[in-house]
């Protein structure tokens, strides 16, 4: 039988592999950061079903880590973003790679 | 009590030292001078102090002793800071003190023009306390010390003026000679302390004969080693090459190197450690024959030198060649005393040298003086003198009464034979020969070079003093068999053994009058040949020419050695260019920079491939977690 806590854990993997599969995918640079966001609340949705499964705190603490966490990601990630917008006229991955060797 | 002076005499020179090379830039010349020549004449003071009330009433041992403070110590060696003056050492600290006096005194005249004047006095200070430090240690290591304090100071000085390269190439040399010899002699010291245990001279001293029977193996390379360091700093064959390129310092340097420090260094050191040379008959027959080879060969070379300070190297590595014969047939205290009265004349001459190359602008070639009888009246009776001493004239110089005894025990003594005396005969003969030719071309003849400006007095006096002990100096010490004096061996051979002599020996005024008919030959030959001549015309025939050239380049060593080991070393050198080692560090470089190319293709900066990368990272570790 499958309990509650399974689904919920099912659902959380589903979301992180989609999360995953935009970064790896998308070239926008704002695309790729809302797909961390996505992961990033599959992992916060893992810890609270594994939290309700346990009946344990810990879980939800754990998300509202998770949840300032990414408040302050987004908020840097974004001021970066306008920052390449600025410098380089464009936000595809594709063409920021002054890094390379 | 007066036997805590003894630390002030090494101190006060090297706090001169300290003091010109932190302030000397600032200091006003006579500043200078008065430190400069003011530390080694208190420092000569306290040892004529300490010298008269030592041989007033001398100590119970016959030593003074003072333990400054321990230098280090670690395991069972332990050394100190250590002082000692017994007959043997305090002849060579008065020696060093005085005569090393005389010559600061004097450079303070001389050197008055030269820009350097503090760095001048620095050197020459540290050069007196190394040499006092190196004969006033009782234990090896502090010896040591003293001993390439000395090689250092000599460095420095001899490349003096140093925007010359040919002054800095003769520093060079001479630092690298010496070297050779002082890397003998601490392989003896490590050797010394291997067998006993100790560097503490006077333990060496007393366990050598219990420890080790007559010429045991280990001894003799021990005194052979250490022979090893004194003929390289005393520039005996084969290593004296260094010794006439010296004189590109300036004369009081010379005069410095060649009478009261560095070169006797060697003389001290065999003597300090005679008990292993004594236990050595081998090793003590090479110093014997080291010694008259050396005199032979440096005499000839002196014969025909036209540059008036080699003429005096030459002479001095001779001189220093009659010690080590009189060392090597156990003539002990002979030796001492001819290096007593050999500083004074050889400072002497030098010094003298000094006046006359500055009065004729910096004119070195003997040629190119002459008649500086007249016009130079004191230099001239002083360096009469000198010369005189130096020529062994019998009964008035100092000189005669310091060779005789070395000709006599070169035949007498129980390790002398009849080779050596002749070659020490023949030594005396060629010294009397160029002596006579030098003072013949340069203050008889006509004058070829103008003389300067008069010669200050402060340069004047040192050659007067010098002069009276060239000549008086040897009046405390008679030939046994002419006046009952040994004012000089009887304290040295409290020290130092007494000489054994051969059963049935011929009558020691046989020997005296040959050598003074000697002597008076080679001053009567080079009479001939010089007075009133140009002197001897090498060029008329090719052969003599060639043995003028060879004699003038010093029996051509420099170029022997630079034959046997410049050019196979320059050889190998340069076969080996692209060393074999640093092929192996090229090619492990070579390996790195193929191997980071290699990678840094993976960073493109794509970063969706960075994220698939580690995505691929996180599978794979997953999966091993899952499988193991």
């Amino acid at each position: 039988m499958i309990d509650n806590a399974h689904i919920v854990l099912i659902v959380a993997a589903v979301l992180f592999a989609l999360g995953l599969i935009g970064v790896l995918t998308r070239k926008n640079v704002i695309f790729m950061l809302i797909s961390v966001e996505i992961m990033l609340n599959a992992a916060g949705l893992a810890f609270v079903a594994a939290g309700s499964k346990w009946q344990q705190p810990d879980g939800q603490v754990m998300f509202l880590f998770i949840l300032a966490m990414a408040a302050a990601e987004v908020s840097i990630g974004l001021a970066m973003v306008l920052q390449i917008h600025h410098q380089h006229k464009t936000l595809d991955v594709e063409k920021l790679k002054e890094l390379r060797d | 009590m007066l036997i805590q002076l003894l630390t002030y005499i090494p101190a006060l020179p090297f706090w001169g030292f300290i003091v010109l090379s932190l302030f000397g830039r600032q200091m006003s010349k006579p500043v200078i001078a008065w430190i400069g020549a003011g530390t080694v004449c208190i420092a000569a003071l306290i040892v004529i102090i300490l010298g008269i009330q030592f041989l007033q009433t001398p100590p119970a041992d016959g030593i003074y002793r003072q333990v400054v403070w321990t230098w280090f110590h670690t395991g069972n060696l332990s050394v100190d800071i250590s002082l000692r003056i017994d007959a043997l050492s305090l002849v060579f600290i008065f020696i060093i003190t005085f005569v090393g006096a005389l010559i600061h005194i004097y450079s303070t005249a001389f050197m008055h023009h030269d820009r350097d004047y503090a760095r001048f006095f620095a050197c020459m200070n540290l050069f007196v306390c190394s040499m006092l430090l190196l004969v006033m240690a009782d234990n090896l290591v502090l010896l040591y010390l003293g001993w390439e304090g000395v090689g250092l100071c000599s460095f420095l000085l001899i490349g003096f003026w140093y925007e010359v390269p040919a002054n800095g190439q003769a520093a060079n040399k001479a630092f690298l000679i010496t070297r050779i010899g002082d890397t003998a002699m601490l392989i003896g010291l490590f050797l010394l302390f291997k067998e006993f245990g100790t560097l503490y001279i006077p333990d060496i001293l007393q366990q050598a004969p219990q420890r080790f029977a007559q010429g045991d193996g280990r001894i003799t390379l021990i005194a052979l080693l250490l022979l090893g360091g004194a003929v390289g700093k005393s520039a005996q064959l084969p290593l004296q090459t260094w010794l006439p390129d010296a004189m590109a310092g300036p004369s009081p340097v010379s005069a410095l190197i060649h009478a009261a420090t560095m070169v006797t260094a060697g003389v001290y050191l065999i003597a300090r450690m005679h008990v292993l040379f004594q236990l050595s008959p081998v090793t003590m027959t090479v110093v014997a024959v080291i010694g008259a080879v050396t005199l032979f060969i440096a005499g000839c070379s002196a014969l025909v030198q036209t540059d008036i300070k080699r003429i005096l190297a030459y002479s001095t590595i001779s001189q220093i060649g009659y010690m080590f014969l009189a060392l090597g047939v156990g003539a002990w205290s002979a030796a001492i005393f001819h290096f007593f009265t050999h500083a004074f004349f050889k400072a002497l001459l030098f010094l003298a040298a000094g006046v006359v190359i500055e009065a004729l602008h910096h004119e070195h070639n003997i040629f190119m003086m002459g008649g500086l009888k007249k016009r130079m009246p004191v230099v001239f009776m002083t360096f009469l003198a000198g010369a005189a001493s130096l020529s062994a004239l019998p009964l008035v110089t100092a000189g005669f009464f310091s060779k005789d005894p070395i000709l006599w025990f070169a035949w007498s003594a129980a390790n002398g034979n009849a080779l050596l005396w002749a070659l020490a005969i023949a030594g005396a003969f060629i010294t009397a020969m160029y002596s006579t030719r030098l003072m013949l071309v340069v203050f008889w003849g006509e004058a070829k070079t103008p003389v300067g400006a008069p010669t200050a007095r402060l340069m004047i006096v040192p050659l007067v003093v010098l002069a009276f002990f060239s000549i008086t100096a040897g009046f405390i010490e008679w030939p046994h068999n002419l006046l009952l004096l040994d004012l000089f061996s009887q304290h040295v051979q409290k020290i130092l053994p007494a000489t054994i002599l051969k059963q049935q020996l011929p009558a020691e005024w046989l020997f005296q009058g040959i050598a003074v008919l000697i002597t008076a030959a080679g001053i009567y030959s080079g009479y001939v040949l010089y007075y009133g001549k140009p002197g001897v015309r090498w060029q008329q025939s090719p052969g003599l020419s060639a043995v003028r050239n060879f004699l003038f380049s010093g029996w051509k060593f420099d170029q022997l050695y630079d034959l046997l080991f410049v050019k196979p070393f320059v050889f190998v050198t340069r076969i080996n260019k692209n060393d074999v080692i640093d092929r192996m560090y090229n090619g492990l470089a070579r390996g790195s920079v193929r191997l980071n190319n290699l990678l840094s293709v993976s960073q493109n900066g794509s970063l969706r491939l960075y994220i698939a990368g580690v995505l691929v990272g996180i599978l794979f570790i997953i999966t091993l977690q899952l499988l193991l």
